[in-house]
């Protein structure tokens, strides 16, 4: 039987049949015991699970009025910003609710990369988020090309082509991809069909990665476990109320974008309608993809067999997939980069790096912004392939506390060392 | 260290910023708007005497297929001003019950109709480049408004020595490339303003630059006031969750 206490009579009649109450109390309530150390950067989370809902909610509407065909997916979305009610408030909460999703998960992605989240026991977690990562994308980019604008046509173009560069069978899956001959009106009807359904698979594999979430716990800034209740609080109150002042603050910046500067992070000349015999000056995805575009056109040598642009290709994708191994290749048992001096700055030069691809790739790929490119690629992944298996060996890190209740109660981190152990097992 | 990470991050973001400018030779003015900002609005009689340049000017070659008549009523005409403009237009209608299609006069429902009946047919009267649609010019460039301002005011300038143009073009300084197949559809007086504005090459320019923000965004009006209450209520609330969280933690500190 449950062990959910209530005493209103209708929670009582529906819990008995179907014990919803109790499992909400152990999921995001009172029998949820969570780290009570939690910083406002385990905000993200619930923030991005916020994202997924208003995309879904606004995408529905959006395809009540939208019209997946090349002669009328141009007009229909200026339909749904002119004449249908709202229309506009809808279309720019979903063209902005895509990149502040990714302003979100990036921030939760280096949450977990500065706080050792991917380690022992959570490395399953961590896999399923970079599999939801790439189902974003992917769904992202098919949204991006139904407006079919310019950007969203060349763009489509540029990124299906990619696949060409597989050897033997690699025009025939861009056939196959296309249905056709060009990017034309069976990509855009397929494109709309998978980025209906792409969202709903994510929404399965957040349920997923909850599930897993909730074997371990979070962890937490010092990045040991809880060694009892006196290290723990329950989820609700304390983290429900501080989850939804989060999604406060970030309605507000989410708003101000929409409302006042909508066009800001997007490329001016989608606004103009697809045509596939004017190619434009420049060829650039969404911010959110830069860094990966610039390490996939940094590559201009073939090696071997491999073409320059299969290697590319392959680099693009490893880039990401990279993350799934990350919990072997960093072997250090201390999780939290409080306690990794060298690990700490190496993270904000890791940061510096992404953010100097990401200014690569939205430039065109010529000297210097190659060269600078190039050295950015190697570095991304010279950081994970070369100097974190090193870290794990060469960093002596600081002294851990005992548990997460001594700093906190001590007041902060500053005079736990006469106490502390010298590492703890992870 | 941290010097060095915010000192990398700065630079990259300065260079995010500047570098969709950096095609053109010419840097583009940096014109104020009364629709700037997030409080900013639409100015009703720019708008009419941008109008008035499309009609008399620019609607010679370009098209401005998402604007229906009765769209001019949020530029301040009446039910009956706005009829007249419609008149004015003869559309093609059908086909009758005879199976025939027929012209007619033009109703505030019709959109405005184009100066050429298909794209082949604008670029052939055009020396083989078709003048875009202007509805969402101003948004499909960067810093539209200012762009299409100088544009057609002082972007047309004298070639520099050596700069070949060809027959049918024109040197213009803000143009991708520097030639536009467009000729200098401007000069002082143009158009005979009806509130009697004096009808100078630039204030045409910024009329017109005006006129076409409105149609690429009709409604930026509705957006900015609906945003003001929006984050207003927001602000409120995250700041009584504040203070919820707060009390709810209070205990623990
Ligand atoms: C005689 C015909 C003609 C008239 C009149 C004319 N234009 Fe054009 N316009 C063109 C052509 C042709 C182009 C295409 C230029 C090119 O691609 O080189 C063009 C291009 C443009 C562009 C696009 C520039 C770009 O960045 O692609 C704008 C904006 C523009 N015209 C605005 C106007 C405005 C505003 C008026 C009225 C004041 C006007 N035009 C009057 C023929 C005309
Ligand atoms: C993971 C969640 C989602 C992401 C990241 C996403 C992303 C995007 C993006 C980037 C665009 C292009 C916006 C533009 O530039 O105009 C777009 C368009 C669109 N999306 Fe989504 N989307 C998501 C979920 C959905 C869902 C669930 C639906 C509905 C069924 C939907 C329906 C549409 C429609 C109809 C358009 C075309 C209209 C337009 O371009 O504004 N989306 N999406």
């Amino acid at each position: 039987m449950s062990d959910f206490q209530t005493t209103n009579p209708v929670i009582k009649w529906i819990e008995y049949r179907l014990p919803v109450f109790s499992f909400l109390d152990h999921a995001v309530g009172t029998k949820y015991p969570t780290a009570k150390n939690l910083s406002y950067w385990w905000n993200f989370g619930s923030l991005a699970g916020l994202a997924l809902v208003i995309m879904i909610v606004t995408g529905i509407f959006l395809a009540m009025q939208y019209t997946a065909h090349v002669d009328y997916a141009f007009d229909s979305v200026e339909r749904i910003m002119r004449d249908v009610n709202y229309g506009w408030m809808l279309r720019y909460i979903h063209m902005n609710g895509g990149s502040f999703f990714f302003i979100v998960v990036y921030i939760h992605i280096f949450r977990g990369l500065y706080y050792g989240s991917y380690k022992a026991p959570r490395e399953l977690l961590w896999m399923i988020g970079v599999v939801i990562l790439l189902v974003m994308m992917a769904t992202a980019f098919m949204g991006y090309v139904l407006p079919w604008g310019q950007m969203s046509f060349w763009g489509a173009k540029v990124i299906t082509n990619l696949f060409s560069a597989i050897p033997l069978i690699g025009e025939d899956i861009v056939i196959w991809l296309w249905g056709g001959f060009s990017v034309d009106n069976p990509t855009l009807n397929r494109f709309f069909s998978l980025h209906y359904l792409l969202p709903f698979v994510l929404v399965g594999m957040v349920v997923i990665h909850i599930w897993a979430l909730h074997q371990f716990g979070s962890n937490n800034p010092l990045g040991i476990e809880t060694k009892g209740p006196q290290d723990s609080i329950p989820f609700h109150p304390y983290y429900t109320v501080k989850d939804l002042f989060g999604m406060g603050v970030f309605m507000i910046a989410f708003t101000a974008v929409v409302f006042f500067m909508p066009n800001a992070m997007g490329e001016a000349i989608n606004y103009q309608e697809a045509d596939p015999l004017v190619t434009p000056a420049h060829i650039v995805p969404e911010w959110y993809f830069l860094p990966y575009y610039a390490i996939l056109r940094s590559v201009t040598f073939d090696i071997w067999f491999l073409s320059a642009k299969l290697i590319g290709v392959i680099l693009m994708f490893a880039s990401i997939l990279i993350l799934l191994v990350l919990p072997w290749l960093d072997r250090s048992p201390v999780r939290s980069s409080k306690f990794r001096p060298v690990h700490k700055q190496l993270f904000w030069i890791f940061v510096a790096d992404c953010i100097l691809l990401g200014w690569v790739g939205a430039n065109p790929a010529e000297p210097p912004y190659l060269y600078i490119g190039q050295a950015g690629t190697a570095y991304y992944f010279a950081h994970f392939l070369i100097i974190l298996p090193l870290l794990s060996v060469l960093e002596r890190p600081r002294p851990l506390p005992n548990s997460i209740s001594e700093p906190v109660l001590k007041g902060g981190g500053t005079a736990m060392g006469a106490t502390a152990k010298p590492m703890e097992k992870a | 260290m941290k010097r060095v990470v915010a000192g990398v991050l700065s630079a990259a973001i300065l260079a995010f910023g500047t570098q969709t400018m950096a095609a053109e030779d010419k840097a583009l003015p940096d014109f104020k708007w009364s629709f700037d900002g997030i409080f900013g609005q639409f100015d009703r009689p720019a708008l009419q005497r941008g109008f008035q340049v499309y009609r008399e000017v620019c609607s010679a070659c370009h098209s401005l297929r998402l604007i229906a008549f009765r769209d001019l009523a949020d530029l301040g005409y009446d039910v009956e001003q706005i009829k007249a403009f419609a008149a004015e237009a003869t559309v093609v209608d059908g086909p009758d019950d005879e199976g025939e299609m027929f012209e007619r006069e033009g109703r505030p429902s019709d959109r405005i109709p184009s100066p050429f009946p298909n794209a082949k047919a604008a670029a052939a009267a055009n020396g083989g480049s078709t003048p875009p649609d202007l509805s969402l010019m101003a948004k499909a460039r960067p810093h539209g408004p200012s762009y299409i301002r100088a544009l057609l005011s002082d972007g047309y300038e004298d070639a520099p020595a050596g700069f070949e143009i060809l027959e049918g073009q024109s040197y213009n300084a803000y143009f991708p490339g520097n030639r536009i197949a467009m000729a200098p559809p401007l000069g002082d007086d143009a158009v005979e303003y009806q509130d009697g504005t004096e009808a100078s090459v630039d204030r045409m320019a910024a009329d017109v630059a005006h006129f076409l923000m409105w149609t690429a965004e009709p409604k930026l009006e509705q957006r900015k006031q609906t945003g003001i209450k929006v984050v207003l209520f927001l602000l409120v609330l995250t700041g009584i969750l504040y203070a919820i969280k707060r009390k709810v933690w209070a205990d623990l500190h």
